[in-house]
């Protein structure tokens, strides 16, 4: 099995350990994982903004990295979703296709591929696990609110295989943190709104750490916490599924 | 209550609205427990996605096969005594509708909820043509009575508190200063519609659903206004979208359960009234608008958005409508579906919509006939950046990120420098000047990247 670790950019700038976290977690679990290292972008910051016809370039670097692997996995659910719906190619469709069936969001990567049924983690927190929408309503990582279904969740699954961690019941336990994209600045006032009031679902449950699928959302909801002064902190998914503190 | 909110874009406005962080709250969590009363009532149907999907597929058999069923509705229409208009514009429809109005030489009329009318600004030109509209649902009459365009298609006053409300009719109605006590103000709001219900003698409604097999209209309301004007007045006028049309009457069976339960969380509105031909002595109308409609069903994009029927349920679970209010869309609909429906009527106008939104896709989910809404958003910004409406900075900035991002030699470098890149993503510096600062902190820029990490811990064991 060939596995070939996709690191969006802003990780790979920002929060590195992340990355390491999502590295060392997969060969915890017996995956031998390579590393492209001339990756950069999906383009979805581009695409999201109406700028998916600049994207050809980003494209096309993406398809020669990633082709040659059986699963590509990534610590985000809004970049594999972008790759998912929007990765084309007029030179070589065909890769691109087969990459766009061969892309994982990490907590789906370990469900439904390597079918975990137990992590040896340990971390003895409070925790509440923040739904990036993107993961959530466009790969299904969990069920929807809005949707008359079964309940089920991926991320919960995974982090209730957590030693000592504690994970609470939101409010709303699936409304957008107003992250956004691009959203973030042009409509400042709202995006710094909804990021507010998911801050304050989770302080009102006593959570000692928000987590998620996503760094991008976890980026905007750390900005309000750190200017909050909040004592809560944030942490991708991977850093806690790869604890062991 | 959204006066201030008056110019500027939908981020400008929005900026406004969000001055008041209590008024904030209270918007959206009214709007919340709508869409929660919506979860329980949904759930109340094991059925219910499958209803979803069987009204989808019923509009999509409609927009596919449109001009049959509308030329069917019209042959039961006129075999039912009633007569047809076809309007290709709003002008075109006030002026048929003033045209009625004019041969009866009639200067005041009643008009139950109608977005066709908001659509096509009807209010405005009867009232300079000298004809007095009287809006008779109640939440549509108190924003007429404040002189302002809904805020909500289905809670046209949502915005407005009731202390508000009650100093709104002590103005205009007479009630005490000071009563907001929500019972008394309707029982007065009543009392003053009464009067003009009595004396109306034309009646404009709107059309929920217009059967195709049967020439009837279907108009659902909580307040029965729609019917006490209609059978109290001498000519009806019911105004309706041509994609308003289903096939059989069997199919409300599928609708009516749907609509009022996406709208307001009620098994079933108040009202559902059939409309099919005039009583003795009386006479009616059915006007038939196009107003960019059949140019939309062309667009393989955008056609589903004419599914709609007009629920409001995208609008209480948008998180960004519930904190930014109806009016900072600036369009007659408002929210996830009058962002992607606004733009075909009017691209440079209405630009700013399909960006006022996270994509969470929240909105496609509640769709009772689930319209693709967040997936139109995306498309409608695409179409949107190809003809030109963005700004140039926006533009150049997109230009030099996507440069820099499909070449890896210039990320890594740019990233070694200061992490030069995100010159281009939101988080540049912190200062003023910078939307992220102002009210978030900086992400801390790490020792090293991910990529220098592995090239020196990870690449030199072979992987």
């Amino acid at each position: 099995m060939r596995v070939a670790l996709f690191i969006p950019c802003y990780i790979d700038q920002f929060y590195p350990q992340v990355a390491i976290a999502t590295l060392g977690l997969l060969e915890k679990l017996g995956v031998e994982v390579t590393y492209p290292v001339n990756q950069t972008c999906c383009g979805q910051p581009m695409a999201n903004a109406g700028f998916e016809h600049t994207t050809t370039a980003t494209n096309e670097l993406f398809i020669s990295n990633f082709r040659e692997n059986d699963f590509i996995v990534s610590p985000s659910g809004s970049c594999v979703l972008h790759v998912k719906h929007h990765l084309h190619s007029d030179a070589n469709e065909a890769a691109a296709s087969a990459i766009r069936g061969k892309v994982y969001e990490l907590t789906e990567f370990l469900t439904d591929v390597l079918q975990v049924k137990d992590i040896k983690s340990r971390f003895p927190h409070v925790v509440g696990l923040h739904q990036s929408c993107h993961g959530q309503r466009g790969l299904m990582l969990s069920q929807m609110s809005e949707i008359v279904g079964p309940a089920f969740s991926k991320t919960e699954n995974l982090l209730n295989m957590v030693d000592g961690l504690t994970l609470v019941t939101l409010d709303r336990k699936d409304e957008c943190c107003g992250f956004g994209g691009t959203f973030c600045v042009t409509e400042e006032a709202v995006s710094v709104k909804m990021g507010v009031d998911r801050v304050q679902d989770h302080s009102s449950q006593g959570v000692e750490f928000i987590t998620g699928t996503d760094m991008s959302c976890l980026m905007h909801l750390d900005g309000i916490l750190r200017r909050q002064k909040s004592k809560i902190k944030v942490a991708h998914v991977a850093e806690i599924l790869n604890a062991t503190v | 209550m959204g006066t201030s909110q008056n110019t500027g874009d939908h981020a400008q406005r929005s900026s406004v609205f969000n001055q008041d962080e209590q008024r904030v709250n209270w918007h959206d969590k009214t709007l919340w427990f709508i869409r929660e009363k919506r979860d329980k009532a949904a759930w109340q149907i094991p059925e219910w996605e499958m209803l979803r999907e069987q009204a989808s597929q019923i509009k999509e058999n409609v927009l596919g096969n449109l001009h049959d069923y509308l030329v069917q509705f019209e042959q039961r229409v006129l075999e039912n005594g009633v007569h047809v208009h076809w309007a290709a514009t709003p002008e075109e429809h006030n002026a048929i509708v003033y045209d009625i109005i004019r041969k009866k030489d009639v200067r005041q009329i009643v008009k139950s909820k109608s977005m066709l009318t908001e659509e096509c600004h009807l209010n405005e030109y009867l009232e300079a043509h000298g004809v007095d509209v009287v809006d008779t649902d109640l939440g549509e009459r108190i924003v007429q009575l404040a002189n302002e365009p809904p805020s909500h298609i289905v809670l046209p006053c949502i915005h407005w508190k009731k202390e508000e409300i009650g100093e709104l009719f002590h103005q205009h109605l007479g009630t005490p200063a000071g009563n907001s006590d929500p019972q008394f103000l309707t029982a007065a709001a009543r009392a003053h519609l009464r009067q003009r219900f009595m004396t109306s003698r034309i009646a404009i409604t709107g059309v929920n659903f217009a059967v195709a097999e049967t020439g009837e209209i279907v108009v659902c309301t909580n307040e029965g206004n729609a019917d006490l004007g209609v059978q109290l007045a001498d000519v009806h006028i019911a105004c309706m979208g041509i994609e308003k049309i289903i096939p059989q009457r069997k199919h409300l069976g599928i609708f009516l359960r749907l609509l009022a339960r996406s709208a307001t969380g009620q098994p079933i509105t108040t009202y559902s009234s059939h409309f099919k031909k005039p009583r003795a002595g009386q006479e009616m109308h059915i006007v038939l608008v196009d107003n960019g409609r059949s140019e939309r069903l062309k667009s393989e994009d955008f056609r589903n958005a004419l599914k709609c029927i007009r629920c409001g349920a995208c609008m209480n679970t948008c998180p960004v409508y519930r904190r930014s209010g109806g009016h900072s869309y600036h369009y007659a609909i408002a929210g996830p579906i009058g962002s992607i429906l606004a733009p075909g009527l009017d691209m440079k106008k209405y630009a700013d919509l399909p960006f006022a939104s996270t994509l969470c896709g929240s909105c496609s989910n509640v769709c009772p006939v689930k319209i693709d809404i967040h997936d139109q958003l995306y498309k409608w910004r695409q179409v949107l950046v190809k003809n030109g409406h963005v700004n140039a900075g926006k533009s150049l900035g997109m230009k030099g990120m996507a440069t820099i991002l499909s070449n890896p030699g210039i990320f890594k470098w740019s990233g070694a420098l200061g992490r030069t890149l995100m010159k281009y993503l939101p988080f540049l510096i912190n200062n003023k000047f910078n939307p992220w600062y102002k009210h978030r902190d900086m992400p801390q820029p790490p020792a090293q990247s991910f990529n220098t990490w592995y090239r020196q811990n990870k690449k030199q064991d072979g992987k």
